[in-house]
């Protein structure tokens, strides 16, 4: 794999040595998460993310795959099953609060994932591969969490089936029986719940399959690190297992504290009172908003109000909340630094620190009603999203001066502990 | 080249978001947007203690069951409560015979068929059942309402924002329509038949108010039934129709994050443990 | 946990940092140990029968239209419910039998209720693999012992609903029932 440092898988008894030679499974866990992989050993508690969303998803597919033994995937029925499973089911409650929170807290730690890598350069060469397989992951997550959120058949999930699909209404011309075909109707119907509910239970598989993928192309070039700094020999880093097994333990277990306590103290905190009435076509709630997940998104969508020539406004939203997302894809040929770390970064530093307070004012703003002075606000916040990813950072990595690089991982290790000034070239220790 | 194409994407929708600011700022100034009479008197939930407030609250059984005779006796005539069945009431504190009793006695009949023609009829409830509903459907709801269909009640303190103190705060909250809204909006006049409440999302509420005078119902348990003290009731029983889990969500909670902060303890430990020597290496 | 302790008190080695590390990290992976058995439980548990099933439980039955030879078939927790009259006839004929001798050891006595012994409650379930016996309905084959007949595999069962020819192992089962009034029983 990745270093030849890295520790060989040596079975030693007979059985292990036996499955070794007929399916080395046991060797590729050992090769992925195990004693197998060399890690930098100065990463910091925001790797703990990458491995806190796997918990995340299972989690997820665990209290989902009982979620689906009680539900009745019925417009007559389905509000009504989610309450008896609420009401009747053994642990009803706990399966529906655990799975309803633990979408949110999905979202917590990708997005604290992902923050991670915009900030330390993870996107960057050779690991361009990792940051696109995770966008793809963060495109199924949200549309898994869209028809997930439309399966109880409350209010909100019908008006949000029937808003996000009207999105799709507004392409021009094939815009309508888009619209109608994902639907199977005219409006949101039995048939779009079932086709939901059909995808909403495949997606999560495919997430599944797209994280290995995710993984394998991580352990090509090996793990970023806060320094940027490539690994330069085995002084640099320590076994996955048990270092970094032991730290993603005590994160899982911070990780479990922060959502029991929402789950079983505020399990509808983050939820909407609307989604406890049921589905009615005929009146629509005062405020439609989606999960907060999708908020900052959401405000993309409705900045846009003034038509561009020949482009409706609402089309121009759709197209640049796509956008919004898409342009994440192009980040590691718009960003030409050759410096990863944000920390080496004094320009890009400042510009990150904006875009992170315009991201959570964009989420404020998509939770917000749609009135003024709140849609000015979002057309400022919108703008300068734009303007960060597509113009500031391109014109930064060329114009920068970067702050000088410790020579290595281990010398900027022994630097934080104190044992050099952090200049000069230490020997490392071991 | 891929940068040259960003940053032409990137003018533009920051450009047109810019342009669609200033048209935006130039009608905010120009036009201000008009208050609405909702935005004028709409009123936050009133302040009231539960019982079940805070993390470790938890319902009181005698509140519940007065609260519950308060839906029986006034709310039940017209609201239905299709997710709570009677059998549940042992949660308040009811043995089996007086479930039992209650669902025999209950003024609406669950439907059923005539077992002898087929024919659509009604019997007594039993315990397994449902709350029967008032009306047998939204057609006979509007019709015998004023064209306003009576929402189910299950849910509703977890259908509204501050769910009980909303409830409380409705049901006590009707008052004559303040001058100075009619000044300041004459044509927002209640509408006859409807009834003023600044509690309503929209000010103006089809349901008379339920709770009219003090003694409305008799406690059997002394208490004196006020309209603040019947509406208190009524919210906490409702509350607890919507989460009837929540004192064992609450206990649960306890018990896992007791035992999570220990784990986490121990697992913070045996992590510092296995990195002493390169943190011994380091420093 | 005390098994641990005993090995960190009393274990040969004379390095005791050693030792209290690898306690820590034994005691950190047994707790995550139980609590992963802890948050098996209700994973487990929600499978079980919920509340509103188990309220559907019992299963009243009205007597009063059963004259003597007829049966009805009714349910009980979403299964079959034979109740039957038998006539003097059948009586004798089920009292007849040496109940030593049979499959599955049981007098009618002990099959119904003191005192009301015409009246025969069981479950429509054929005891070798869960067909529906045949018998219950009028002019259906009640088989060559005068009582319940399974077409599945032939199980013939007597007046008293005991085994008598065929592969099924056990008589069927009488479920726990009482007399609401002399009309009336209740199941379950």
């Amino acid at each position: 794999m990745s270093f030849p440092w890295a520790e060989q898988y040596t079975p030693k008894n007979p059985l292990t040595q036996w499955i070794d030679e007929k399916l080395p499974l046991p060797r590729l866990v050992y090769n992925a998460v195990g004693a197998g992989y060399p890690v930098p050993r100065n990463l910091n508690y925001f790797w703990n993310f990458g491995v806190l969303a796997g918990l995340a998803l299972v989690i997820q597919i665990v209290t989902g795959v009982i979620m689906a033994m009680h539900y009745g995937a019925n417009d007559l029925v389905a509000f009504t099953t989610v309450e008896q499973t609420m009401r009747d089911v053994n642990a009803g409650w706990l399966m529906r609060y655990a799975h309803a929170n633990g979408a949110s807290f999905f979202f917590i730690v990708v997005y604290l994932h992902i923050f991670r890598g915009l900030y330390f350069g993870s996107y960057k060469a050779p690991r361009e591969m990792v940051w696109l397989l995770g966008l793809v992951i963060f495109l199924l997550m949200m549309a898994t969490a869209f028809m997930g959120y439309v399966l109880p058949w409350g209010q909100m999930s019908y008006w949000g089936a029937k808003v996000i699909t009207g999105l799709f209404g507004a392409i021009p011309v094939v815009g309508e029986p888009i619209q109608t075909w994902l639907l199977g109707g005219f409006a949101p119907g039995n048939a779009s719940l079932n086709r939901f509910f059909s995808l909403h239970f495949l997606l999560p598989f495919v997430i599944a399959g797209v994280i290995i993928l995710h993984i394998w192309a991580l352990h090509i070039p090996g793990s970023n690190n806060p320094t940027g700094v490539e690994v330069k020999g085995p002084q640099d880093t320590v076994p996955f297992h048990p270092y970094y097994t032991a730290k993603d333990g005590f994160g899982a277990g911070i990780f479990l504290i922060a959502f029991s306590i929402l789950l079983f103290f505020a399990p509808n905190f983050l939820g909407h009172p609307d989604n406890y009435i049921e589905a009615n076509p005929l009146s629509t709630p005062a405020h439609i908003v989606p999960e907060w997940y999708f908020w900052p998104f959401y405000a993309i969508l409705r900045a846009f109000t003034v038509d561009f020539l020949f482009i409706p406004a609402k089309l121009l939203g759709v197209l640049a909340m796509f956008a919004s997302i898409l342009l994440l894809f192009f980040l590691p040929w718009l960003d030409t630094s050759p410096v990863r770390s944000g920390k080496y970064r004094p320009t890009f530093n400042k510009f990150f620190w904006i875009l992170c307070l315009d991201v959570v004012i964009l989420g404020w703003l998509g939770g917000a009603p749609a009135e003024e002075p709140y849609v000015m606000m979002s057309q400022v916040a919108a703008a300068y999203y734009f303007a960060h990813f597509l113009i500031i950072l391109p014109l930064i990595s060329r114009f920068e001066k970067p702050l000088p690089l410790p020579g290595s991982i281990t010398e900027a290790v022994l630097a934080k502990y104190g044992k050099t000034d952090g200049a000069t070239v230490a020997v490392p220790a071991e | 080249m891929v940068r040259y194409g960003a940053i032409a994407v990137g003018l533009f929708f920051a450009g047109w978001l810019f342009i669609s600011f200033l048209i935006g700022a130039v009608a905010y100034v120009s036009e201000p947007p008009v208050p609405t009479v909702e935005h004028e008197f709409h009123e936050a939930p009133k302040h009231v203690s539960f019982s079940f407030d805070g993390p470790l609250g938890k319902y009181d059984q005698a509140q519940l069951q007065r609260g519950f005779q308060v839906f029986k006796e006034v709310c039940s005539a017209c609201h239905s409560l299709k997710f709570v069945a009677f059998r549940d009431l042992a949660a308040l504190g009811y043995n089996e015979a007086e479930v039992k009793a209650i669902a025999k006695q209950w003024a609406i009949k669950t439907p059923s068929v005539d077992p002898a023609t087929g024919e659509a009829s009604t019997r007594e409830p039993v315990p397994s059942d449902y709350f029967p509903k008032p009306f047998a459907n939204n057609v006979a709801a509007a019709a015998a309402n004023n064209n306003a269909i009576p929402p189910d009640l299950s849910l509703m303190t977890k259908a509204r924002h501050h769910g009980s103190a909303y409830v409380y705060s409705l049901i006590t909250g009707y008052q004559a329509q303040p001058a100075e809204l009619l000044k300041e909006f004459p044509d927002s006049k209640t509408p006859e038949g409807l009834h003023y409440n600044p509690y309503f999302a929209n000010l103006n509420l089809a349901m008379a108010p339920p709770l009219s005078a003090d003694g409305q119902v008799t406690y059997g348990d002394g208490t004196k039934p006020t309209v603040d003290q019947m509406a208190q009731d009524v919210a906490a029983f409702l509350t607890w129709t919507a989460e009837p889990k929540l004192e064992n969500r609450r206990r649960a909670g306890l018990a896992t994050i007791l035992f999570l902060l220990i784990a986490t303890g121990l697992a913070y430990m045996s992590y510092q443990n296995i990195w002493a020597d390169k943190k011994k290496a380091a420093a | 946990m005390a098994s641990v302790e005993h090995i960190d008190g009393t274990g040969p080695s004379g390095e005791d940092g050693v030792r209290r590390r690898d306690f820590i990290n034994i005691a950190a992976v047994s707790f995550a140990g139980v609590g992963a058995v802890a948050v098996v439980l209700p994973l487990i548990d929600q499978m079980n029968p919920s509340a509103d099933v188990l309220a559907l439980a019992t299963s009243p039955v009205d007597l009063s239209a059963i004259q003597p030879g007829q049966a009805i078939k009714t349910t009980f927790r979403s299964q079959p419910l034979f109740v039957r009259q038998l006539t003097p006839k059948e009586i004798a004929e089920a009292d007849k039998v040496d109940a030593s001798t049979l499959r599955d050891p049981q007098t009618l006595e002990e099959r119904t209720v003191d005192g009301k012994k015409q009246w025969l409650v069981t479950m429509g379930v054929c005891t070798h693999l869960g067909c529906v016996p045949l018998g219950a309905g009028e002019g259906e084959n009640r088989g060559e012992y005068g009582g319940y007949f399974c077409p599945c595999h032939g199980s013939s069962y007597d007046t008293a609903a005991r085994i008598r020819k065929g592969p099924a192992p056990k008589n069927l089962e009488v479920p726990k029932f009482s007399f609401t009034s002399d009309t009336a029983i209740l199941v379950g």
